[in-house]
């Protein structure tokens, strides 16, 4: 049955309509979750607020859970779904950077634009420089295609990398989840600090 | 004010995650596809240079990539889904009582500081997420959950990278 839009079961225009409407409920998300908030989301790297990990990885285990499960019971077809490429180098030093931009300026793209909706003023200097930065890339594209397009592995998946079945990778990173969560949590006691407070239920 | 009723706290963060999942989910079972944020500002960029510079969008490679000659870039699908998040963070913001325009920092750091280094950190995200063909969201979150080992990749990447670095920015939060 799905993807329903590859399927032809809603129409083109229809799935924009869908991602206008799961943009709304991931906003809604990051936002009261308080992705809203740099200080939250730098709290990671410093131990004293760890919400970034649980809350990224509780998603990244649903969703591959989810994913198993409706391609189980029939209901997704996994050939037809988007995979991301993996160009290896290019990962890498994308990620690298990204991580940078990540400490210096206390967002990511998605959560910069949650951050704006509510009126925080550096996040608006986030997405200023998010464009300044692709515009960059785009322009001085010649000059790193070849580190962009290096070491294409095409699109492999963990558990055919380390030779196990889907449902045994997705057990496994559970598992290395849930050893992170207990860190986060023991972070958060360590790293406490008396002028921020961890503010949630 | 008893902590349970505060109207400005976040909501538990394995419950928040686990709904982010569901989104996730539904977004591939619906479109195919999963959660993505830098994509959009690229196709704003594609967009807005072939209509102001057509000529230089259609010698340069990138824009001949990924171009309108592939996509309508004002059409596509990551446009729409971030049009949702402004809304969708704002109604939520709306309801806890936390819309207010403001510049958050460690109060070591004036505004001004603040405000630069995070147009600096936004350049280097907005460079990195083309290079890496992703962010954390479209690279990272959804890589992950489909087991694309370009997606495990680019996420040890990115979390790796901020920890090495963050003895060197700590004047920033902390």
């Amino acid at each position: 049955m799905g993807p329903l839009v590859v399927n032809e079961i809603i129409s083109p225009e229809t799935n924009l309509f869908f991602a206008f409407i799961i943009g709304i409920a991931f906003g809604f998300v990051l936002e009261i979750n308080g992705f809203s908030s740099s200080r939250r989301l730098a709290g990671m790297f410093y131990g004293y607020d760890t919400t970034v990990l649980k809350v990224f990885f509780t998603a990244a285990i649903v969703g591959m859970i989810g994913i198993l499960f409706l391609s189980l019971f029939g209901m997704l077809d996994l050939s037809l779904i988007y995979i991301n490429p993996t160009f290896l180098w290019s990962a890498i030093g994308g990620g690298v950077i990204m991580g940078a931009g990540f400490i210096l300026g206390g967002y990511c793209p998605g959560t910069s634009f949650a951050a704006a909706s509510i009126g925080k003023l550096d996040a608006l200097a986030f997405i200023g420089g998010l464009f300044i930065g692709i515009f960059i890339f785009a322009e001085g594209y010649p000059l790193w295609e070849g580190f962009y397009e290096a070491k294409d592995l095409g699109y492999p998946l963990l558990n055919n990398l380390i030779g196990t079945s889907r449902g045994m990778m997705t057990f496994l990173i559970i598992l290395v989840a849930l050893a992170m969560f207990w860190v986060g949590e023991w972070a958060e006691k360590k790293f406490a600090r008396a002028d921020y407070k961890i503010n949630q239920h | 004010m008893t902590k349970d009723n505060n109207p400005k706290m976040y909501m538990n963060p394995y419950l928040g995650g686990a709904l982010l999942g569901l989104v996730l989910v539904f977004a591939f079972w619906v479109s195919g596809r999963g959660l993505g944020a830098s994509g959009a500002p690229k196709s704003l960029i594609v967009a807005g240079v072939e209509a102001v510079a057509p000529a230089h969008a259609s010698t340069a490679t990138f824009y001949k990539e990924y171009g309108s000659a592939k996509e309508n870039p004002w059409k596509a699908w990551l446009v729409f889904q971030m049009m949702g998040v402004v809304v969708g963070g704002f109604i939520s913001g709306a309801f806890a009582g936390r819309l207010k325009f403001e510049v958050e920092k460690s109060p070591k750091i004036t505004n001004k500081i603040r405000i630069i280094f995070a147009l600096i950190g936004g350049i280097l995200f907005g460079f990195g997420s083309q290079l890496g063909r992703g962010c954390t969201s479209g690279s990272a979150l959804t890589g992950m959950a489909v087991l694309s080992v370009g997606g495990f990749v680019t996420m040890a990447a990115i979390f790796g990278t901020a920890f090495g670095l963050a003895y060197f920015a700590r004047k920033l939060w902390i």
